[in-house]
């Protein structure tokens, strides 16, 4: 029995769009088992965060069903339904310190005073803010700040946390920390999260499963894994990353496959290019970047541009040079509307 | 040639001819209002505190300055209950009409004052009989809503969307979060709406005008009706001490709260 369960939602756009038809989330249905970290991701206006507001009740759906631990939610108003949210903004109170930030749904829920204050500074705490209690959020870096929206949506122990897209306004090193800091608050406090996102390394790196939008609907809900390297969709592997993507008929070079499959995709990685002459599809260099430890082509063949790549100590071509591209048919991902299609 | 000291001499006119105007005509009231002379002759030939002294004597002046009062405060209240939400649902909530909405409450700014008098007159008082004091605050409150929903307006737009939607999710009900992290984030706002609309209503002509009575009047429409009979000094000095009223209450504010940060 799963823990969140959405059935059928549809949310309408918030301002009708002339000419666009249909929904900013459309006939959704999705389930997060209890203890789970499952993303949602998608590229910007596929409505993933539409759907996280409706979870959250700060939307009405036009249609569908929320259910969480075996309730109906549908139409409880979002602050009866005990789901943190934190936001990409952070959101914290200008004129409330850290500590009264934090306890802020404590207060609400009105707390005696002693336990009110150890869980607040427990949860500042558990975020390494104990000592700024007294600070204002303008005083802090936005680390910091997003600390304190995590431990404020925690410390009211929710049902269900929703995080929209909470370390896109940090820096990229920062953004690595936090992961890691995310994923051990989840583990100790075992509280299942709904993470919003469109960085799929991100999602990769955090989620026991991904769920991939596009234009108001689920194109693939799956593990990491399975995501990573069976993509369901031509648009979940050009989103996550498989640069070279190929329809059936329009293959580079011959392949049997099963009847379902639709295309062919393969990451840069499994194209090696070689020098010219060896066996396999000949190309023009279109352009070449360096990536540290291999350079990174693009090629011109008659199947298309593809992307392939090269140790960094030996590819001496540039651009305009003839080079041949091996693609190691077993790194391929197929692709079908038949999910059985075998693993490769 | 720099070029730079001509311009410089010229805005430096500029702005001392801009100060003499705005600040020329309080020179010489206030001047006026320390005459020792019986009428009123500027520049005076002799100063005194008679006059000054004068118009607390005044008992018309003491009865008008009483209703100038509550009807100020009462307006600045009743502009303050109807201008915040209506400024709140225009700035957070879309809707047709909207822009309309936005020109009809900036009405009361654009139409003389005398036009909007004359209407409360022929609808409130001759048609519907409403009592003096009531009319007044019907019209002062009009014509200070278009103050209170633009200054909350501006404080609102400054704030982040967000974090009433935060306070939502935390189990505060949308009225409570309005409290709780609305309203002491748009203080300023309201502070200097509330000062705004208290010195526009105390200093209010036009409407006041029409609406007052026999019996019933506010200060500035009192010291016209005693012009009319009595052209001595009193009513420089109680300018004086009106004008130094609003300057007291501006700066305190401006002090305190950054008035002019928010109108």
């Amino acid at each position: 029995m799963s823990y969140l369960r959405i059935a059928g939602l549809g949310v309408a756009y918030a301002k009708p769009r002339k000419g666009a038809a249909g929904n900013a989330v459309d006939a959704l249905s999705l389930a997060v088992p209890q203890g789970q970290l499952v993303s949602l991701l998608g590229p910007s206006g596929c409505g993933k965060t539409t759907t996280m507001r409706a979870i959250a009740g700060l939307l009405a759906p036009a249609a569908g069903r929320i259910e969480l631990a075996g309730q109906d939610i549908t139409h409880l108003p979002a602050h009866k339904r005990d789901i943190g949210l934190v936001f990409q903004s952070y959101a914290l109170f200008p004129h409330l310190s850290l500590f009264d930030n934090v306890a802020f749904g404590l207060r609400l829920r009105k707390m005696d005073a002693a336990e009110l204050t150890r869980r607040t500074l427990e949860a500042l705490t558990s975020v390494g803010l104990a000592d700024y209690a007294d600070r204002l959020p303008a005083q802090l870096s936005g680390g910091q700040q997003q600390r304190v929206a995590l431990a404020r949506a925690l410390v009211i122990r929710p049902r269900l946390l929703l995080l929209d897209e909470p370390l896109s306004n940090l820096d990229a090193r920062l953004r690595v920390e936090m992961r890691a800091e995310l994923r051990r608050l989840q583990r100790e406090s075992g509280i299942t999260m709904l993470y919003v996102t469109h960085d799929q390394d991100e999602a990769l790196s955090l989620s026991d499963r991904i769920v991939v939008m596009r234009d108001g609907r689920i194109e693939q809900d799956d593990t990491p894994a399975v995501l990573y390297n069976r993509p369901a969709t031509p648009f979940v592997a050009t989103f996550m990353g498989f640069e070279n993507l190929f329809e059936r008929a329009r293959l580079p070079l011959a392949m049997n496959l099963p009847p379902a499959v639709t295309h062919v995709a393969w990451r840069a990685q499994a194209v090696a290019v070689q020098a010219p002459g060896h066996k396999g599809l000949q190309g023009t260099v279109q352009s070449r970047s360096y990536a540290g430890d291999r350079l990174e082509f693009w090629v011109q063949t008659a199947a298309g541009a593809l992307r392939g790549v090269a140790p960094a100590d030996a590819a001496p071509w540039g651009e305009g040079d003839a080079v041949s591209l091996a693609i190691d048919i077993g790194r391929a991902a197929l692709i079908g509307d038949d999910r059985t299609i075998p693993s490769t | 040639m720099t070029g730079g000291s001509r311009p410089g001499w010229f805005c430096a006119a500029a702005l001392a001819l801009a100060l003499i105007f705005l600040v020329g005509p309080f020179f010489v009231v206030f001047i006026a209002g320390f005459s020792g002379e019986e009428t009123l002759v500027f520049p005076p030939r002799s100063l005194s505190w008679r006059w000054m002294a004068h118009i607390f004597t005044v008992e018309s002046f003491a009865a008008s300055l009483r209703t100038s009062l509550v009807v100020a405060v009462v307006s600045t209240v009743a502009a303050l209950l109807l201008g915040v939400p209506a400024a709140y649902v225009l700035v957070r909530r879309n809707f047709a009409g909207k822009e309309l909405v936005r020109t009809l409450l900036t009405l009361p700014i654009i139409v003389p004052g005398i036009i909007v008098g004359l209407a409360l007159l022929n609808y409130m008082v001759l048609v519907y009989d409403m009592p003096v004091t009531a009319s007044l605050l019907v019209g002062h409150t009009a014509m200070l809503l278009p103050y209170t929903v633009r200054v909350v307006s501006g404080s609102l737009n400054n704030l982040r969307l967000d974090i009433e939607d935060a306070a939502v999710t935390l189990g505060a009900t949308r009225l409570r979060a309005f409290w709780l992290v609305v309203v002491p984030n748009i203080r300023g706002g309201l502070i200097s709406a509330a000062v705004l609309a208290f010195i526009t209503s105390f200093n209010q002509v036009p409407v006041s005008l029409f609406l007052t009575g026999p019996g019933i009047s506010t200060l500035p429409i009192e010291m016209l009706a005693y012009m009319e009979t009595n052209y001595d000094p009193s009513i420089a000095a109680l300018s004086t001490l009106m004008v130094l009223f609003t300057i007291i209450v501006v700066a305190g504010m401006e002090r305190f709260f950054g008035f002019t940060r928010h109108v």
